[in-house]
């Protein structure tokens, strides 16, 4: 079938950080055989912050990530099952066991400055035979023409698509629109742009109708927006959308619906939502993953999460650097009670 | 006062040059040479208008002197100390090595430098290494820690091409020098490069699972006394605040945890003072020469 843009679904990646890295084996073949059945092509399988991540600092997984890989593998029927990676915090060791576990696509995630610590991880990938995709996160740092030199250097590294990825939910139309653009400029005639949207503003659809639009070919998206943040850029609402337009995306639209509903819905505990925390994430640019770190920080030291979530963006914390909440946390926690005893 | 050691440093590059810097301040170790194989290297002439014999014959050169230093400082790239490190050994030179070659024992000074006083070649682990393990070994001397992780955030323009090609390097040798030096079972570490402007000081957090009932004010007096150590050697190195207990969470596996969290800012001899990363890294080579030069000559008090 001939069709103008592939879907990803990450509801069992990016929807972990959500679910508190808490899915099981079971959760994750009912997810896989419903995306499968529904002609969602590429299904990402790892903890939030990608292989390797389960951690103090990130959270643990419940369930060891290439468990949860072989049990997508052993599931799924025509779909390719995705892992993220984050150089720092996963190793090529980790891809390598992916791999095995039945993996075969690599997304190579860094922060949107920092493409060239991905080098040895892409050429891993290609060794693997995997095919691959460059993440750059918190795409709103940087401006189009700089985000596309970083695009270049994961190209020239073994990157066969590179995403914009709006890790913060705070690129606001044409600000996505401009940098899918730059990259379609830059790396275009080698390699295809994918674009990952969140929803803090609410525009992760509406960016990702933009980004394909100016000719970006891989979109992502997760059912019920289950996603870090106020969630990603829903599977199904995308699928219907492009339909509308007549972009053919190869989802079976009802088939994606149910899976939504059906599958997904009644195993989340709480449904991402646009509350003023992670609207503040938008509107301060701050990582989505951060969200349930800085809520548990407000918990443990008394001290608003949204609060939190503002000055990590006035810091310029980027992905990965979750520990950092709690340092802010302790630093609100003692200007308070400063203030108190002088007031 | 008796003779002080005397020293080359090998590769005139930016940790080369701050080395000398902490070096010339030193009563126990002299350098004599500085070596490089370019000739316009801006390190070498530098190195020059402070009066140290420089040179661009690589060690080739340096081998050929009369007189042979009693250490040298590599820092190079790890295939080149994998290339000379036999050659220094023969000469009768003991290395201190700042390069991920890892040919010596891993070493970090308050923690287990005086096992490894005679070893012929000594490697400096990472920054996040030297940052972390002293925190570790803190916490696994009072109580047992089964799972103990580091995070290093560091200034973007501070990560060099060499560590950019080879992330997986610090998060592996770093992981397993928290299990081998630091005391835990096992270790994870992990780096994040941040680019803010202006640059961040580096920072580093480190976890350690710990019986919910240990003895946390022990631990706490454990690790002030563990990084008002540190700070004898690397002057910026202080705690953000004081240690954090939390008790068991539903997905630590019955383990309670210490949060220890750290800043590292630099002495600013060459480097930026928010290069702490690096600045942690020449201080704790220095200090590993001054031990080293003074269990070498018996009667001399560090």
């Amino acid at each position: 079938m001939t069709r103008d843009l592939r879907i990803t679904d990450s509801t069992l990646r990016d929807g972990s950080h959500a679910m508190a890295h808490r899915f099981t084996e079971a959760q994750v073949r009912h997810v896989v055989a419903a995306l499968d059945a529904a002609g969602v092509e590429v299904i990402e399988v790892s903890h939030g912050d990608g292989l390797g991540g389960s951690s103090f600092n990130y959270g643990f997984s419940a369930t060891d990530d290439i468990t949860l890989v072989r049990a997508a593998a052993a599931e799924a029927v025509a779909a390719k099952i995705a892992v993220l990676l984050l150089p720092g915090v996963g190793t090529v060791e980790d891809l390598r066991q992916a791999r095995e576990a039945g993996a075969s696509v690599a997304r190579i995630a860094t922060h949107c400055t920092e493409a060239d610590v991905s080098a040895q991880h892409f050429a891993a990938a290609r060794d693997l035979g995997m095919e691959t995709a460059g993440f750059l996160m918190l795409a709103h740092r940087l401006d189009p023409r700089a985000l596309a030199v970083q695009a270049r250097i994961m190209v020239d590294a073994g990157a066969e698509c590179v995403y914009v990825v709006d890790s913060a939910g705070a690129l606001v139309l044409e600000e996505a629109q401009t940098r899918v653009r730059a990259l379609i400029g830059e790396i275009g005639a080698e390699a295809q742009v994918g674009f990952h949207g969140h929803q803090n503003l609410s525009l992760g659809v509406a960016n990702s109708v933009l980004a394909y639009q100016e000719g970006a070919t891989q979109i992502d998206g997760a059912l019920c927006a289950l996603g870090a943040g106020a969630g990603n850029a829903p599977t199904e609402v995308l699928a219907a959308t492009f339909d509308r337009l007549g972009v053919r995306t190869g989802v079976d639209v009802p088939g994606v619906l149910a899976a939504a509903e059906e599958v997904v819905r009644p195993l989340i505990p709480r449904l991402p939502w646009m509350d003023r925390a992670s609207v503040v994430q938008g509107y301060a640019g701050v990582y989505s993953s951060f969200l349930l770190h800085a809520q548990r920080a407000a918990e443990r030291y008394g001290v608003p999460a949204h609060v939190l979530l503002q000055r990590a963006g006035e810091a310029g914390y980027v992905g990965g650097q979750e520990d950092m909440i709690i340092d802010i946390a302790l630093q609100v926690q003692r200007e308070r009670e400063t203030a108190g005893a002088a007031g | 006062m008796m003779a002080r050691a005397t020293a080359a440093i090998v590769g005139p590059g930016n940790i080369g040059t701050d080395l000398l810097a902490k070096l010339q301040r030193s009563e126990h170790v002299d350098v004599l040479y500085m070596v490089g194989v370019d000739p316009d290297s801006g390190g070498l002439e530098r190195a020059r208008r402070l009066g140290i014999s420089a040179t661009s014959g690589g060690v080739n050169w340096l081998l050929d002197q009369p007189e042979l230093p009693d250490l040298v400082f590599e820092a190079t790239s790890a295939r080149a100390h994998l290339a000379s490190a036999p050659r220094y050994a023969e000469a009768g030179i003991q290395a201190v090595d700042l390069t991920p070659a890892a040919v010596g024992p891993m070493v970090c000074p308050p923690v287990n430098l005086r096992e490894h006083l005679t070893a012929p070649n000594l490697n400096m682990i990472t920054c996040g290494g030297q940052a972390t393990i002293p925190v570790v070994r803190a916490v696994s001397s009072v109580t047992a820690v089964p799972y103990a992780e580091i995070v290093a955030s560091i200034a973007s323009r501070s990560a060099g091409p060499g560590t950019r090609a080879n992330i997986d390097e610090f998060t592996t040798t770093t992981a397993r020098a928290i299990e081998s030096i630091g005391g835990a079972e096992r270790g994870k570490a992990v780096i994040v490069l941040n680019p803010v402007d202006p640059p961040m000081i580096m920072r580093d957090t480190v976890f350690c699972a710990i019986s919910p009932d240990a003895d946390t004010g022990a631990i706490t007096e454990s690790v002030l006394a563990m990084v008002a150590e540190v700070a004898r050697y690397v002057p910026g190195y202080a705690l953000r605040a004081d240690p954090q207990f939390d008790p068991p969470a539903a997905d630590w596996g019955g383990w309670a945890r210490v949060a220890v969290f750290l800043e590292v800012r630099g002495h600013g001899d060459y480097l930026p003072p928010w290069a702490g990363n690096l600045d942690i890294m020449t201080a704790a080579a220095a200090r590993v020469g001054e031990v080293l030069a003074v269990a070498a000559r018996p009667g001399v008090i560090a």
